[in-house]
C-alpha cells in the first residue's frame, strides 16, 4: 500500500494540472488576503480593543463583488479534489496497467487505499502550505499576532477543509471506478460540483417557494417557514454544509447555524449589548452536526468506492 | 513429475453464460504449455481464476500447491503474469517501471537493482532502460513486460498472447526468449496464443479450448493420431481446425 501511495504522491506533485490549479488558487488567495488585510487595517484604526482580528483576514471580502479567502477555497477546493481523483482507477484501466498491478503480490484494496491516502496527503500539504503562507502575509500586513484561540480555529478550519476536499476526491475516485472513460468521470464530478455549489441555492429557493410560499411578506411565520425549508434543502449539498460550518468556525460572533433569526426589539438590544465572541468549544458545538455529516459523507464515498472496486471484474478489456 | 498447475472441474459462469465449463487440467514442471482456442473461449478467464483474480463458481485449482481462491498472494509472489496487451506507466522510464514492480513485490531497492539489470539484460533492453516507455516500440514493450516478470524470480510464467501484434523479427525474439527461459532457468511456461505455427514450434504440450470446454490435450503428435488426417507430418493448424469445425 505504501509503495502505491508513494508512487501516486510523486505523480500528483509532478503533474502539471495539479501545479497549475495550485498556483491559481495560491495567486488569487494571496491577492485577496492582501486586500483583506488592507481593509482590516483601515477598519482597525480608531478601534480601541480589537479582538480576534486575525480571523477577519480570511472572512473579509476585499470588495463587495468578490469572495473572501474562505469562500474562495470553498469554491475551488472541490476542483482540487476532483483533478486528483477523477482518473485514479480508469487511467490504470486505459493504460492496461490495472491487470498487471493486481497480479502483483498485493491485496486488491491496497490499490484504492494507496490512491486515496496519497490524494489526502497531497490535499493536506497543499492546504496547509496555503494557510501558512496566508497567515504569514497577514502577520506582516496587519501586524496582529494571532492568539491561541485563533490558531485553534485556524487548525480546525484546516482539518474541515481537508475532509471536505477529500470528500470531492472520494467522489471523483468513485466515478473513476464506475466510468471507463476519463472524460466521462471528469465531467460527472464537475457537473456534480457545479450543481452542489451554484445551483443548489436556486433549487432550494424554488422548492421552498412552491411548498412554503410567502403570501404575505409581513407575516414573520411564513418567512421563517420559507427560510427553514430552503435552508434544509440546501443542506443536502456538501458545499453548503462546508461553507456554513467553516464560517461559524472562523467567525466567533456567529452563534447560530440559521441565517435568519427573528428577534423582538428588546431582544435585539440585549443581544447587541452582549455582543461577545463565542469561545471555540461553543462554536464547535454550534456546527457539530454539520461536521459529523461531512465526515460521514466522506466515509460513505470512500466505502462505496471500496466495495465496488473489490467486487469489480478485472477483465483487461 | 510434480504438477505445477492442477485444476479439477474448474467452472466460471457469468449469469447464464458459462465462460469456463468444468476444466480439468494439469501442467507439469518445466513444460511449455500452449493454451489455444478462439476469442472468447474462456482462456483469459481460466488464467484469471488460476491467479485468484476471479473466483470460480465451481471446482478448484492448485497452483504451485496453493489454492488461488484462498491464498492468492502466495501464488502471485511466484507467478509472473503477462496480460494481453500489457500496459506501462508511459511517463516513467523502463527502469523506473521495473523498480516500481520490484517495490510492489517488497524487494528492497539494493536487492532489486541487480535483478533489474539482469532482467533488462536477458530481454535485451540494457541500452533502452532509461528511455521513457512511451517511446518504446511494441516489441520492446512486450520484452519489458517479460523483464517485469523476471524481477520476482518466478517459478511459473503465464503469458497471454505474448506475440500478438509483433513483427516477424519481434515474434522470433520473443519465442527464443521464452524457450531460453524455460531451458536455462527451469521456468514453467503457460502461454495462450492464436498463432498456431509458433505454438507448435516451442510448446511441449497443447490444450485446445472451445466455448469454455477443453476439447483436446496432449502433444501435437498425440493429437494428430487422435484426429487422423491425410497428411504425414502433424500440423497443429489442421488439428485445430478439425476440432473447431466439430464443435
Amino acid at each position: 500500500m505504501w509503495t502505491i501511495c508513494r508512487k501516486e504522491l510523486a505523480d500528483h506533485f509532478s503533474s502539471t494540472r495539479f501545479l497549475i490549479l495550485f498556483c491559481l488558487i495560491l495567486m488569487v488567495a494571496l491577492v485577496s488576503t492582501y486586500l483583506a488585510a488592507a481593509s482590516v487595517r483601515e477598519a482597525l484604526e480608531g478601534t480601541s480593543k480589537p479582538s480576534q482580528v486575525f480571523l477577519l483576514l480570511f472572512t473579509t471580502p476585499f470588495s463587495e463583488k468578490f469572495f473572501s479567502v474562505a469562500q474562495f477555497i470553498a469554491f475551488f477546493g472541490p476542483l482540487l479534489g476532483i483533478i486528483m481523483g477523477f482518473d485514479a482507477i480508469n487511467r490504470e484501466r486505459q493504460h492496461r496497467t490495472l491487470a498487471k498491478l493486481v497480479s502483483q503480490p498485493i491485496f486488491r484494496d491496497a490499490v484504492i487505499n494507496g490512491k486515496f491516502l496519497a490524494g489526502a496527503f497531497t490535499i493536506s500539504i497543499a492546504l496547509l502550505s496555503l494557510l501558512l503562507l496566508l497567515s504569514g502575509i497577514g502577520l506582516m500586513a496587519v501586524g496582529v499576532v494571532p492568539g491561541q484561540e485563533e490558531i485553534g480555529r485556524l487548525v480546525l478550519y484546516l482539518i474541515i477543509s481537508i475532509a471536505y476536499v477529500s470528500f470531492w476526491m472520494g467522489l471523483a475516485i468513485l466515478f473513476s471506478i464506475l466510468f471507463r472513460s476519463l472524460a466521462t468521470s471528469a465531467l460527472a464530478s464537475v457537473a456534480l460540483w457545479i450543481v452542489f455549489s451554484f445551483f443548489i441555492g436556486f433549487a432550494s429557493d424554488l422548492v421552498a417557494g412552491a411548498f412554503a410560499p410567502v403570501k404575505n411578506p409581513r407575516d414573520p411565520e411564513e418567512i421563517v417557514a420559507n427560510h427553514r425549508l430552503a435552508g434544509a434543502i440546501s443542506l443536502a449539498s456538501p458545499a453548503v454544509l462546508y461553507s456554513q460550518a467553516t464560517s461559524t468556525i472562523l467567525d466567533p460572533y456567529r452563534r447560530t447555524r440559521n441565517s435568519l433569526v427573528l428577534t423582538g426589539p428588546m431582544e435585539r438590544m440585549s443581544l447587541e449589548r452582549f455582543q461577545n465572541p463565542l469561545p471555540l468549544d461553543q462554536s464547535i458545538l454550534v456546527v457539530w452536526p454539520y461536521l459529523t455529516f461531512l465526515a460521514a459523507l466522506t466515509l460513505i464515498c470512500f466505502g462505496l468506492s471500496y466495495t465496488i472496486f473489490m467486487r469489480q471484474e478485472i477483465r483487461s478489456v | 513429475m510434480p504438477a505445477i498447475i492442477q485444476s479439477e472441474n474448474l467452472s466460471r459462469r457469468y449469469g447464464r453464460q458459462t465462460a469456463v465449463d468444468s476444466l480439468s487440467l494439469e501442467i507439469f514442471d518445466r513444460e511449455i504449455f500452449g493454451f489455444l482456442g478462439p476469442n472468447g473461449a474462456g482462456k483469459t478467464t481460466t488464467i484469471l481464476m488460476l491467479l485468484g483474480l476471479t473466483e470460480p463458481t465451481a471446482g478448484c485449482a492448485h497452483v504451485l500447491g496453493f489454492d488461488p481462491a484462498h491464498e492468492p498472494l502466495q501464488i502471485k509472489r511466484q507467478v509472473g503474469y503477462l496480460p494481453e496487451n500489457v500496459g506501462f506507466y508511459d511517463d516513467l522510464t523502463g527502469r523506473e517501471n521495473l523498480r516500481y514492480m520490484a517495490r510492489l513485490n517488497r524487494l528492497p531497492d539494493d536487492k532489486a537493482q541487480p535483478r533489474i539489470e539482469s532482467a533488462l539484460g536477458i530481454v535485451g533492453l540494457n541500452g533502452e532502460g532509461d528511455k521513457l516507455v512511451g517511446a518504446y516500440s511494441r516489441g520492446m514493450r512486450q520484452r519489458l513486460g517479460i523483464a517485469e516478470l523476471l524481477i520476482k524470480d518466478p517459478k511459473l510464467l503465464i503469458l497471454d498472447e505474448p506475440t500478438l501484434g509483433l513483427d516477424p523479427d519481434g515474434t522470433n525474439r520473443m519465442l527464443d526468449l521464452i524457450v531460453s527461459l524455460s531451458r536455462e532457468r527451469g521456468i514453467t511456461v503457460m502461454l495462450s496464443s492464436h498463432q498456431l505455427e509458433q505454438v507448435q514450434r516451442i510448446c511441449t504440450r497443447v490444450g485446445i479450448m472451445i466455448k469454455g470446454k477443453l476439447v483436446a490435450l496432449g502433444t501435437v503428435e498425440e493429437l494428430a493420431k487422435r484426429k487422423p488426417g491425410d497428411e504425414t507430418k502433424p500440423n497443429l493448424e489442421e488439428i485445430y481446425m478439425r476440432y473447431f469445425k466439430e464443435t
